[in-house]
């Protein structure tokens, strides 16, 4: 099995419960929408997904690797857009990235052939020499996102990544992210409040006070109706 | 171990450029010690008379004996600086960045210790020139001997600031932490007068100041600074050492949780 898996997940900050039993799965190839209002537990999710911290309580397998078992194998095959910035700003891009290949043990002309590569799958190439700094926000995401492939991940995980971007730059990042996983068989989950980043054809997992309310294509659970009402609907009644 | 050392490498290049990007810190890291030397001591000299103890052989200057604690100064500020902008990374991300890096943990911790380690001594070293042009220098194998014995104080304490940075949730902590930190730490210890003097007011204060891992590394140095080894100062700045990175470790620990704040 190549995609994401997560089973029976609990998680609780000394006495609050921040996950409760969380399981579901996403396909190689699938983009997954983890929707969830402020507070769900997505970011808890998150945190336990990269392994900023660990729990004994569920699994979570990441390209076939248990998380708890083989981590290094796990995190190797998974590339990470944070939804706070992480890039280092007055460093160029090819710094940043440079930067990044190393801490994936990657150096030379493989590294430099594995950016290239990144920075012209999105668009980017000729901006390696330009400081960090001086991009917009939405060619900064588009940045995180073009190092996050570049030591070849199986799994995508992407947090609120269009959190504080206009309108336009909000559509070519969920565009490029829906194109890695439908040409490149990448398996995305992309964590969100923003129903109108996810396409019908998405799975959706919706995140609740720590549970999963539904998991499902973006289809099945509108049933024809808009995903925000039913999103509203779901998580609005027994909030 | 080839991604190991590739990593290594990264860090400490980053933490190069990050400090010469930040020339203020350089100039302030410079101008602290500089300070000290040329008003404090100048003060001083007057009012503390020095007997001869090792690894002085004649009567000195005040300035002469505060030159190694004013180099433990730098490592210890650095130290903590460094650990600070390891908040800082925590808070702006970065560091989420570093820590899910498929190499082990702990690798990642120690390149960082080494990578600020390697900054401080840069700057220990920009000083001690400073001083020999001011007048103070030391013997040429005294400045070749005291490398190693920077290593082993700057990542001892270093692992002190990367033990209490994993402990700090928010920057405006930290502050509060240096004050409780930096200065008792400084200030008891032999840095700025020997322990014999410091017996002559009080044999309570004397106790902690040989207590104080800091005092340690500064002795390290200052037997260092002329060729002589201070075996009893190493055993206790690897021991400190040796601690302040097994709390660091435990700090980090993805079992512990680096963040608990948000849900």
């Amino acid at each position: 099995m190549t995609g994401l898996y997560v089973q029976n997940l609990s998680y609780a900050y000394g006495t609050k419960q921040a996950l409760q039993d969380v399981t579901f799965g996403v396909e190689p190839g699938q983009f997954c929408a983890l929707l969830g209002p402020n507070g769900a537990g997505k970011s808890t999710l998150f945190s336990l997904l990269t392994r900023l911290f660990t729990t004994s309580q569920g699994r979570i397998e990441v390209a076939g690797h248990d998380m708890t078992k083989h981590p290094r194998a796990a995190l190797a095959r998974m590339g990470v857009v944070f939804q706070q910035p992480t890039l280092d700003l007055d460093l160029t891009v090819q710094r940043n990235l440079t930067y990044f290949a190393a801490l994936h043990g990657l150096s030379g002309r493989d590294a430099e052939a594995r950016i290239t590569a990144a920075l012209e799958r999105l668009n980017m190439a000729e901006r390696a020499a330009e400081r960090a700094r001086d991009l917009n926000g939405g060619h900064r995401r588009r940045l995180e996102i073009a190092r996050c492939l570049i030591h070849d991940p199986a799994v995508l995980l992407l947090d609120e990544p269009t959190v504080g971007l206009d309108a336009a730059a909000r559509r070519a990042i969920t565009d490029h992210v829906h194109d890695l996983s439908r040409d490149d068989g990448l398996t995305v989950l992309w964590a969100t409040h923003l129903t109108d980043e996810i396409s019908q054809e998405d799975q959706v997992v919706i995140l609740h006070q720590g549970k999963v309310l539904k998991d499902a294509p973006c289809h099945e659970i509108t049933q024809g109706a808009g995903l925000q009402d039913v999103f509203l609907t779901l998580t609005g009644a027994p909030a | 171990m080839k991604a190991a050392l590739t990593a290594l490498r990264a860090i400490v290049i980053r933490e190069a450029l990050r400090f010469v990007r930040q020339r203020s810190r350089f100039v302030a890291a410079l101008v602290r010690p500089l300070v000290w030397l040329v008003v404090f001591a100048a003060g001083f000299r007057a009012a503390l008379g020095l007997s001869i103890t090792p690894p002085y052989q004649t009567y000195i200057t005040y300035e002469i004996y505060i030159v190694p604690g004013l180099c433990g100064m730098i490592l210890l500020f650095n130290g903590m600086q460094s650990s600070l902008s390891l908040v800082y990374d925590r808070e702006m991300g970065s560091m989420r960045l570093l820590l899910t890096s498929p190499l082990p943990r702990w690798w990642l911790l120690i390149c960082r210790l080494l990578a600020s380690t390697a900054i401080s001594i840069l700057q220990v070293y920009t000083f001690l020139i400073v001083a020999a042009l001011y007048g103070i220098d030391f013997p040429v194998i005294g400045y070749l001997s005291a490398l190693p014995a920077l290593i082993v104080a700057g990542v001892m304490l270093g692992a002190l600031g990367l033990a209490l940075s994993s402990t700090i949730k928010q920057l405006e902590n930290f502050a509060g932490v240096m004050n409780f930190v930096i200065f008792p730490m400084f200030f008891l210890s032999s840095a700025l007068y020997p322990l014999w003097k410091m017996a002559e007011s009080s044999v309570l204060l004397r106790d902690i100041c040989a207590a104080n891992p800091f005092t340690h590394a500064v002795e390290l140095i200052r037997f260092a600074l002329y060729g002589e080894f201070n075996a009893p100062a190493l055993g206790w700045t690897l021991l400190a050492g040796a601690v302040f990175i097994a709390l660091a470790l435990w700090g980090y620990d993805p079992a512990r949780g680096m963040k608990r704040q948000k849900g």
